[in-house]
């Protein structure tokens, strides 16, 4: 049972915009001055400034509407709590423990940790999760537009996929955030990038966000807000729930605070899909729509035709290269999953590589769902199987070969292409080896080459 | 044996300064399987920098400083880097620039982080260095030349000279939030 019983717990997540009256938090929502992350923090704000607009720069206190911590950040949060002598949680079912990253525990040392973390989740009634990625979980039955999200992990801003303002902190942070409810943000300053065009066969929104970090820089978002939009509706329908979530996730690696997607008819139907709590148009959240005189510090705009399949590396998100630059590369192993590319889009393109063809002789190919819900539904799409029979091994949800934790490490001067997350030095395993990072789809191509492949050939 | 409890910042620090580049990120300050298989700061410490240099933790004294190029701290939100940095014996971390929740985190564990656009250019491998932590500058000994970091919100410069987030509500008994000085 992946899931505990005190999930249901989510049901009683309540509105994200709390804090104010009414009137001044619609004078805000309607001002065309204000970005998606001003308006997001002004109407929570109950810092000093309560009540007031907020602009880029200032700093506002926040109530939480969900506070997360993993198995490799939550032992150091509960820690923290307990230094402090805290025993008590201002608001248990605003609380997630997620047992993600080494699951099932790889040694004992792990399975302590984890032990701790169920003894405080049923200590304090929160909720536990165990089994899935909890970027993935959230996005799954949790977040929702106008959400403030906190977790102690980077890649918490993928919530930002469905509108919600959801950004990474550390462990004892999250801890004070379990004990008082809030926490403080500075207000970022916002990046509008407009998308066009349509992405050719066999490009995929991780090649457009790793075109884009390569442009940008490691840094180039740090402590800033992205906001991405579409110039016409052809291009937003392209840009399902999977791509918006990998771009959202993949932000972190251009350094940025939140990277969000306004509420739109693709969220909607998603949210509709996937039902949690409370979808109202009666929540004021959900109508956070950035204002057209916003004041950004930067406008971009992409053309999607324009983008080629990418390799990342090594060692740096942004050391980016053309498919065709890094093509005949010898590889070791190719990973197909991580929070930023396992989702069933990315589980079904590369089964469609891999049908009826065997990975390399000389490369071991994992492949690890973001979730149980992924997982499940790659079984009864027949993904399983086809990956089976072209031999490659089938993990369960977790983000154990991303950060070289187990499932999937890498030895000495071994090479990876891999759909993860990180290709910083040591990042799956010995100092020594080496990770590129691409779209599953160019995984998939390089595992049956045993070298980097362009997948554009694989998909007719 | 137990090990020497870590540098509480006090106003003035004096050490020798450990020179990095540019992207230090947390995988290089110390790797996820080292992290997540502890909740012990001074095993942590062990790994300190491990990504350059597994042996780092050997070689520094107590009271020596980091200082780096660039985005220090990028990547993993893993609130262990400047843990173990902490517990290594590293009494700050002075940078060209911090990612962002680096820098939240060296806050909020008690490890002072000054921001100093340009300090690649004017400090060197092994200099002596005093850092005046009340007053945010840095004295490079060797050159006689006083350098200012970029000033913090006043309720982060407290949260620094209390020795860090739990510090302040043991003392506190309460959050900074919590008093409106945010």
């Amino acid at each position: 049972m992946p899931v505990a019983e005190n999930q249901s717990a989510t049901q009683q997540l309540t509105s994200a915009a709390t804090a104010t009256d009414d009137n001044s938090i619609h004078e805000i929502l309607k001002d065309q001055s204000l970005t998606f992350a001003e308006k997001a923090l002004s109407i929570n704000n109950q810092g000093p400034q309560e009540g007031k607009r907020l602009n880029a720069g200032d700093i506002a206190v926040v109530d939480v509407d969900l506070a997360m911590a993993q198995d490799s950040t939550g032992p150091l949060a509960i820690k923290s709590l307990k230094e402090m002598r805290i025993d008590k949680l201002y608001d248990p079912s605003k609380v997630l423990l997620v047992i993600d990253h080494t699951f099932p525990a790889a040694d004992e040392k792990v399975a302590d940790l984890h032990a701790m973390m169920r003894e405080f989740a049923v200590e304090h009634s929160c909720m536990l999760v165990e089994g899935s990625i909890s970027h993935q979980h959230i996005l799954e039955y949790l977040a929702l537009p106008g959400m403030i999200i906190l977790g102690a992990d980077s890649h918490t801003c993928q919530a930002g996929c469905v509108g919600a303002f959801a950004t990474g902190i550390g462990s004892t942070e999250i801890a004070a955030i379990w004990a008082s409810g809030r926490m403080w943000l500075r207000v970022p300053e916002s990046i509008k990038v407009t998308l066009s065009g349509s992405l050719e066969r066999g490009v995929f929104a991780r090649d457009l966000i790793l075109d884009f970090i390569g442009k940008m820089g490691e840094d180039g978002a740090n402590y800033r807000a992205l906001e991405w939009f579409f110039s016409d509706e052809n291009v937003r329908k392209e840009f399902t729930m999977d791509s918006r979530a990998c771009i959202s996730n993949a932000s972190m690696e251009c350094g940025a605070k939140i990277s969000i997607f306004p509420f739109d008819e693709v969220a909607k139907q998603y949210l509709d899909q996937n039902p949690r709590a409370m979808v109202s148009n009666q929540n004021p959240a959900l109508g956070i729509e950035p204002g057209q005189a916003a004041n950004y510090i930067d406008k971009i705009e992409i053309d999607c035709s324009n983008i080629e399949p990418m390799v990342a590396g090594p060692d740096h998100p942004d050391a980016v290269h053309s498919v065709d630059e890094m093509d005949g590369l010898e590889i070791d192993q190719a990973f197909i999953g991580s929070a930023t590319n396992g989702r069933i889009e990315d589980l079904e393109v590369a089964a469609r590589i891999l049908k009826g063809r065997k990975v390399h002789k000389n490369t071991r190919c994992i492949v690890t769902p973001t979730s149980v819900k992924v997982y499940e539904e790659a079984i009864r799409r027949g993904y399983v199987q086809i990956y089976l029979d072209a031999g490659a091994v089938f993990t369960n949800a977790t983000c154990g070969a991303c950060v070289g934790t187990h499932l999937g490490a890498l030895g000495e001067e071994e090479i990876c292409i891999s759909s993860s997350s990180r290709n910083f030095v040591g990042r799956m395993g010995a100092l020594t080896s080496k990770v590129y990072l691409s779209s599953p789809a160019t995984v998939a191509a390089s595992a049956i080459e045993g070298k980097v492949a362009d997948p554009r050939g694989y998909l007719h | 044996m137990t090990p020497p409890p870590p540098v509480i910042p006090t106003s003035i620090l004096n050490g020798k300064a450990w020179v990095f580049g540019d992207d230090i990120n947390t995988d290089i300050i110390i790797p996820f399987r080292f992290k997540s298989r502890t909740n012990d700061p001074y095993e942590m410490a062990k790994y300190a920098m491990y990504g350059i240099d597994p042996d780092f933790h050997k070689k520094i004294a107590k009271g020596d400083f980091i200082v780096a190029g660039k985005n220090f701290g990028g990547g993993s939100s893993r609130e262990q880097a400047p843990v173990a940095l902490k517990y290594a014996g590293i009494a700050a971390v002075i940078a060209e620039s911090f990612a962002r929740i680096f820098y939240r985190n060296a806050f909020t564990i008690g490890l002072p982080a000054l921001e100093i656009p340009g300090i690649k250019d004017k400090v060197i491998q092994g200099d002596e260095l005093r850092v005046d932590i009340g007053n945010f500058i840095v004295e490079n000994l060797r050159t006689r030349e006083y350098i200012s970091a970029k000033p913090v919100p006043e309720f982060m410069h407290k949260l620094l000279l209390e020795g860090g987030l739990v510090e302040y509500y043991k003392k506190n008994k309460q959050f900074p939030w919590d008093s409106k000085i945010v």
